[in-house]
């Protein structure tokens, strides 16, 4: 992959993605525009059911071929989605690669783990001799804070904070500039997980790769990225700087999301636990309107007109929500 | 010192490991839960919560200690056990998993009953459908006779997780004892699930001991918090004074990293829990603790004490704050 010297290190536009499905089609992406530069981190939130993944694997276009896709997704400056098999080979893993949740689920629990790291280098760079493999192995591992013996280590003699970090040790195997993870740390307890996000937002720093991070979570977010898009049934709702959204959220959706995880110590959150009334709605039919009316506080008859757009709102933040600004 | 409904003494649970080790998963665990108390236990993964959580349930039996239910200590026979298995109920985490996918949301609420006899032993006589329904509508799920005939594959995140709690009301039971009740669910559902539990400690009076490593739950709904490592609990009070004034290293650091804690440095632990095969000498926290790495405890001229006096097991009193660190003597 060469430097692209026009525009961000990934650019989503436009992106709408929608499955074909026996119970008729769905909508899972709805115009989706959203850029990733170097070094820097964005955070996608959202609940299950939202979008959110499925915009993660289509940066890779790794959804199903059934799907509809529309819109470009541009990795240096080259879009993903028309490109040829051998350019689409040659950029997962080595241009950019993605870290799932689950790491329990993603290693082949019947070989070493340096074994499973070596495949994806061995497959890109076959010249490569084994000492030399090796060599990047043990480097891999002490990136994210593993000692190099662990490469001999099969899964299940891991803990699940350090299969996490084999995971993130994989993803960065061929030295991508794009890291794309999919709730990385959402199975793992909040020691673990810290030490896992200090190892993410350290390889950010260092080695000046991008960073896609997707959570249900936005208080993990607020504290790992740089800026935050709020995803609500396929469409960003909200976007701005990650401290910004979790503390003063403009659209009801992502109040109800930086809500729903109490500052400890605020009196205000004690027998409160602050929820969301309602379920995500169905994307077969989305309601008319704003698709969060239904669930949403502020609704007034206006909101029912038609689905509000994503409005500017000065210092890089956005919000698609006709009562925002209103006092 | 009031009993409270279900209290641990010193329990003591060891598992066999490889190599003919032996894990001590509880090691010297008091705990004491009252009805309608919310009691959270806290720690990582390792720490030995739910192992606590399954020996109060009579799940294991513990190698040492004591488990006393209503007064009288626990008899680990199937039918000794079975009062307390309908009047303690279980909640898991996981409600995708734990409900049978071939089974109607009405079949999955009246197995409980069916197994009980509770239709039978019901004093205003009412059919089964009527306590199905009566269980599902206080967990929330209204119109209940919607649900009946709906399978898990067919309900949302919460939706599962209410029709868990459902099966568990349906037995009428004193206290709920929820692992991870909301870890699954989305950030959205997390608060109608919680707001559930206080409602029915107020509305029914049932107490509940919330397993979790959310601290933020604790401080939503817990009126107690219970801080483990190890095996063992490190510190407990009330929710206010352990949340807000931590003594325990373990629980500031615990603290610490929850996200967007501002008022705290983030104490990030290095490694994990170690082996319950080989549990440090002294303070079993002394080899992570970051009190005794950064000097406090020898400046406080405790760091021999650390690395070499073992503590005493906490006391279950429910009245105060405890805690088990030679930095705080006298506060267990």
């Amino acid at each position: 992959m060469t430097e692209s010297e026009h525009g961000p290190l990934l650019s989503i536009e436009g992106l709408s993605v929608t499955y074909r499905t026996g119970a008729g089609e769905v909508p899972a992406v709805r115009e989706v525009d959203l850029t990733v530069g170097r070094g820097e981190i964005v955070g996608v939130a959202g609940e299950s059911g939202c979008g959110k993944s499925t915009l993660a694997s289509s940066v890779l276009r790794l959804q199903p071929p059934s799907a509809k896709v529309e819109g470009r997704v541009l990795v240096h400056g080259q879009d993903v989605l028309t490109m040829n098999w051998g350019d689409l080979r040659a950029l997962r893993w080595a241009g950019a690669s993605i870290v799932f949740q689950g790491a329990l689920h993603s290693l082949n629990p019947v070989q070493r783990v340096g074994r499973q790291l070596a495949e994806p280098i061995e497959l890109h760079e076959p010249a490569l001799a084994r000492g030399t493999v090796d060599g990047r192995i043990g480097e891999l591992l002490e990136q994210v804070g593993l000692p190099a013996e662990r490469a001999a280590s099969y899964p299940h003699q891991l803990s699940g904070g350090q299969r996490q970090r084999v995971m993130i040790a994989m993803a960065l195997a061929c030295r991508p500039d794009l890291v794309i993870a999919d709730e990385p740390t959402t199975a793992l307890d909040v020691m673990v997980q810290s030490q896992v996000l200090g190892v993410l937002s350290g390889l950010v720093a260092e080695l000046g790769v991008g960073m896609l991070f997707i959570s249900h979570d936005l208080s993990v977010l607020a504290d790992l990225c740089d800026r935050i898009a709020v995803m609500y049934a396929g469409r960003v709702v909200e976007m701005g700087a990650a401290d910004e959204i979790f503390t003063r959220p403009l659209h009801p959706y992502a109040a109800a999301l930086s809500a729903a995880f109490p500052r400890i110590g605020d009196p205000a959150a004690r027998y409160a636990p602050a929820g969301l009334g309602g379920d995500p709605p169905d994307l077969r039919s989305l309601p008319p309107g704003c698709s969060f009316a239904p669930r949403c506080t502020r609704v007034v008859e206006a909101c029912l007109a038609a689905e509000p757009p994503l409005e500017d709102h000065g210092a890089g933040r956005s919000a698609a929500c006709i009562r925002v600004g209103e006092s | 010192m009031t009993e409270g409904l279900l209290t641990a003494t010193g329990v003591v649970v060891e598992f066999a490991a490889r190599g003919g080790a032996v894990a001590r998963a509880l090691d010297g665990a008091d705990l004491q839960l009252a009805s309608g108390e919310i009691v959270a236990l806290v720690g990582e993964s390792g720490s030995g919560k739910t192992t606590l959580a399954r020996t109060l349930l009579g799940l294991e039996k513990p190698t040492a200690g004591e488990i006393r239910f209503d007064g009288r200590p626990l008899v680990h026979s199937t039918r000794r056990l079975r009062a307390l298995r309908r009047r303690v109920q279980l909640v898991l985490q996981d409600p995708a998993g734990a409900l049978n996918p071939r089974h109607t949301v009405y079949e999955s609420v009246a197995e409980g009953l069916r197994i009980h006899r509770l239709v039978e032993a019901d004093p205003q006589g009412r059919p089964e459908t009527e306590l199905v329904a009566a269980a599902l509508a206080s967990a929330g799920l209204r119109p209940p006779e919607s649900m009946f005939l709906r399978y898990p594959h067919e309900l949302s995140g919460g939706q599962r997780q209410r029709v868990l709690i459902a099966g568990a009301l349906a037995m009428g039971p004193d206290l709920l004892v929820a692992d991870e009740p909301v870890s699954s669910l989305d950030a959205s559902i997390r608060g109608e699930i919680l707001a559930l539990l206080l409602k029915l400690r107020d509305e029914l009076g049932l107490g509940v001991l919330v397993v979790t490593h959310d601290l933020g739950l604790a401080w939503n709904i817990a009126d107690r918090v219970a801080v483990m490592y190890l095996g063992r609990i490190v510190e407990s009070g009330p929710t206010e004074e352990v949340l807000s004034r931590p003594r325990h290293p373990y629980t500031r650091a615990l603290l610490s990293v929850v996200p967007e804690t501002e008022r705290m440095e983030p104490v990030v632990l290095r490694g994990e829990i170690p082996d319950p095969t080989r549990i440090p000498g002294g303070c079993r926290f002394h080899p992570r603790c970051p009190a005794l790495a950064d000097g406090t405890a020898d400046a406080a001229g405790v760091a021999d004490a650390c690395r070499g006096t073992a503590l005493p097991v906490l006391s279950a009193d429910v009245e105060g704050h405890h805690v088990a660190c030679h930095l705080h003597p006298g506060e267990d």
